[in-house]
């Protein structure tokens, strides 16, 4: 199946060949992010939609007319499974993760590219199979990105349960095989790849979050596709795996007996770790660009490599802190908050020394490292409120109110997507060749940082006055009334954000066009993909082999030249 | 690469530093071993193709764990029954296929035995192909004995064996909906079905590679792999088979 691949291919002619079905990690790299990219907006979009709804219910929105409660779940369900699957799961892993990860622990190139280029257009299959949802009789489906069952084992159970639940649940299984071929190139290419003198203790922190993100979506996506499967058997084969005896509109549905709690346990086991799919990689670049922008080595290396490793494995027995309220066993809850909150213990070793790295540097405040901190800025923020959450009886009153969105879109969301930004603007100038403009970084940056925390603060304060998640419109709600303005307050917020995003996007395009020439190494930084070309040549290092003779973060080390010394450079060897 | 000579002695890095065990200078890399740039030796694509295949087959494991614990979870379940107007156990045991099912498990462990003579064989002949190609050597007769022929008409014919049983579960009245316990049956035995078909493909591209006649040593890294996984195959059709009958 994979053994006739290998990394010495030549380097590819043509164009299909070369930009289209490439088997080249950058390409592949290149084509995941541009993916994500559009995913990106096309998740934006329907975001925007929704908070239009939310304060103008009445209003009419061009080409789409008036949004109705049943399109709305149809667009909160896309929203987050375009965002989570195509956004967050596919730029920092399959984007920055192809390109970068063979380079960083040099290697010409993934264990097998072949197999890469596959889960690629795997991915992208996914990616059309679920927005065609969009376009089928009866539109998306209504069941939000958890999918929750029986709504999601109906074909009956609503406008978008019929053939737009089959795509969606579909795409989410094409999906899955798409990402385990990815981390099983990964987990192969890191374990097996890495250059002489590149111990897996020197191993940037990046490579590690790559690693271990690979670990947990090998182990969780498997669970996920087998409960797509079986939810597939419900809706189409008259099985009842997650249907009990019940009804529709009087009708009997001819199923009895199934557990719909099956479903919740089955997709939180894949959905805990997938958060921290998402989150991990960022936690690796806010790592790499915080030592690189203060000059320090990175604050406590093991214990950064260690902590991934705890939340990784903690990941994997959390999940039920998801189900407080679907009844289970006050036990089982109680054992579950206890785990949950000791995650806590690993992210805060991470904080801390995110904060030991910064504490008395000499910083350097250019576009990758605001990105960086404010990145920190938000996993702190938004994992403060996890402990509320991870309490039984706290969460009794949280669930399914907005704080439980706040929450998760803090840490999990945009903190992932300020991961993407800080990568996005550390490793242009070696993706592209060419610097991206550092005024319109600072303005998408305080665009950002500040629009993020104006959107999402405020919605901790309406999940505690009691506004639920999920329903289309509050306005007509005695005791919702109230919180209007604030709601409206939010819509504002997010449009202006939106907008900024805009910022991004010039920058980025018009910056591969006329940016100012890249130098190979812009930012002074040590790990092996700078001490190559720029952009790297098809092989990555040009025919030779690096060989690594130091840690990744040595920088201002006492008595060399400079201030930083380079993995690849043998001259302080002979000094320590 | 620029070298320098410090003017103070450079200090060792602080313990907080990262990969501070720096005198191994160019070992311990995970490619070590490699001899150059390019393309990888045999031994080295051996070993990587390997461990992708051991890193394969966690998911497909763990697609079965989950399988396996939705079918103890639906196994325990007791469920309303509206008749009764009471709480009932509605896992009703399903007469398997037994003597079809012995059959089958019969084909596949010797399809297992075939596809490993097929692997053995292939790793001499990559061992001693250099000495082959000395004019005058001869290893004997050159006709092989079809191993990998003969495993992929196991394999499909096991893949048939299992189609016939689903036809007698049919005859008898169990259907993939009738039933929580039929539900199971199908779904285990038909997930296992697709990934031995994914097998049988996989041969399909190491005997093509005869045709072909790709260099043997590519040869023998897919007949390797694939031997590797088909045997996985039947480890996991005896734990499925004995979940099936112990737990039914």
């Amino acid at each position: 199946m994979v053994a006739q691949e290998s990394h010495g291919h030549a380097a590819p002619q043509g164009f299909i060949r070369k930009y289209v079905f490439s088997l080249d990690h950058k390409v592949i790299g290149l084509q995941y992010y541009f993916l994500a990219l559009t995913a990106v907006f096309v998740g934006m979009f329907l975001s925007l939609l929704m908070r239009i709804h939310l304060v103008w219910p009445g209003a009419s929105i061009p080409l789409i007319g008036e949004i109705k409660p049943e399109t709305y779940l149809a667009l909160l369900t896309m929203h987050g499974t375009i965002m989570v699957f195509f956004v967050l799961t596919t730029a920092p892993q399959g984007g920055f993760g192809n390109y970068f990860l063979p380079i960083q622990i040099g290697a010409p190139d993934m264990a097998f590219p072949v197999l890469n280029m596959m889960s690629f257009w795997t991915t992208f299959l996914a990616y059309i199979v679920m927005l065609s949802a969009f376009f089928v009789v009866g539109g998306a489906p209504l069941h939000g990105w958890t999918g929750y069952a029986p709504l999601s084992a109906l074909q009956s159970a609503g406008p978008g349960e019929g053939l737009g639940a089959d795509l969606w649940i579909t795409s989410i299984g094409i999906f899955c095989i798409a990402s385990l071929m990815g981390a099983l190139n990964f987990i192969t290419t890191t374990l097996d790849m890495r250059a002489k003198g590149m111990t897996m203790m020197r191993m940037p922190l990046t490579c590690w979050s790559w690693f271990i993100t690979a670990i947990l979506g090998l182990l969780a996506f498997g669970v996920l596709l087998s409960a797509g499967i079986l939810l597939l058997m419900d809706r189409n084969m008259g099985t009842s795996f997650f249907l009990p005896l019940g009804t529709i509109n009087g009708v009997l549905t001819g199923h009895k007996g199934g557990s719909p709690l099956l479903w919740q346990h089955l997709f939180w086991f894949f959905g805990h770790p997938e958060v921290y799919i998402a989150i991990l990689p960022g936690m690796g670049v806010a790592s790499q660009v915080l030592s690189t922008f203060a000059r320090k080595p990175i604050f406590g290396y093991k214990a950064m490599v260690y902590a991934m490793l705890a939340i990784g494995l903690l990941g994997f027995m959390v999940w039920g802190h998801h189900m407080f309220m679907s009844g289970m066993s006050p036990y089982s809850a109680f054992a579950f908050s206890v785990m949950t909150m000791a995650i806590g213990v690993p992210s805060a070793i991470k904080t801390f020394n995110w904060l030991g790295t910064l504490w008395g540097a000499r910083i350097r405040f250019q576009s990758p490292m605001l990105f960086a901190i404010g990145f920190v800025s938000l996993f702190v923020s938004g994992g403060l409120s996890g402990p509320f959450l991870a309490q039984p009886v706290l969460d009794i009153q949280l669930h399914d109110t907005y704080f439980v969105p706040a929450h998760f879109h803090l840490i999990m969301g945009v903190a992932a997507i300020f991961g993407i930004f800080a990568a996005t603007y550390y490793w242009f100038p070696k993706m592209f060749g060419r610097m991206m403009s550092e005024s319109l970084a600072r303005w998408h940056f305080w665009f950002s940082f500040i629009g993020t925390y104006a959107i999402f603060m405020p919605m901790h304060y309406l999940g505690m006055a009691g506004q639920p998640r999920r329903y289309s419109q509050g306005t007509e709600v005695a005791y919702l009334r109230p919180l209007l303005p604030l709601q409206k307050f939010i819509t504002y917020a997010a449009i202006i954000t939106i907008a900024g995003q805009l910022i991004f996007l010039w920058n980025l395009f018009a910056s591969m066009r006329t940016g100012k020439k890249a130098t190979d190494n812009p930012w002074e930084s040590t790990t092996l993909e700078w001490t190559t070309a720029t952009p790297p040549p098809h092989d990555n290092f040009g025919g030779h082999t690096p060989v690594v003779y130091h840690g990744p973060y040595e920088y201002a080390v006492p008595g060399a030249p400079r201030d930083y010394v380079m993995q690849t450079d043998p001259a302080t060897v002979a000094a320590h | 690469m620029a070298t320098f000579t410090p003017t103070v002695p450079a200090q060792r890095p602080a313990p907080s530093r990262g990969g501070r065990n720096n005198p191994p200078p160019v070992r311990g890399g995970g490619d070590d071993g490699r001899p150059d740039f390019g393309q990888p030796d045999h031994a080295v694509r051996l070993r990587r193709a390997r461990l992708g295949l051991l890193i394969a087959l966690t998911p497909i494991l763990m697609l079965f764990v989950s399988f396996t614990s939705a079918y103890v979870v639906r196994q325990g379940l007791p469920t309303f029954d509206p008749g009764s107007n009471s709480v009932v156990r509605d896992w009703l045991p399903i007469p398997l296929p037994n003597t079809l099912f012995l059959i089958n498990t019969i084909v596949l462990l010797a399809s297992s035995v075939t596809v490993e003579l097929a692997r053995r064989r292939i790793a001499q002949r990559v061992a001693l192909e250099p000495i082959q190609s000395i004019p005058g050597v001869s290893l004997g007769s050159e006709r092989e004995f079809p191993w990998l022929g003969l495993t992929i008409v196991l394999g499909l014919g096991f893949l048939t064996g299992q189609f016939l049983a689903w036809r007698e579960l049919a005859a008898r009245g169990f259907f993939v909906s009738t039933g929580p316990s039929s539900s199971f049956v199908y779904l285990l035995t038909g997930v296992h079905a697709i990934h031995l078909l994914g097998g049988v493909l996989a041969l399909l591209v190491a005997g093509s590679t005869v045709i072909l006649r790709r260099r043997l040593e590519s040869r023998h890294i897919v007949v390797d792999v694939t031997a590797w996984y088909w045997h996985f195959m039947a480890l996991l059709w005896i734990y499925i088979l004995a979940l099936m009958e112990l737990a039914h």
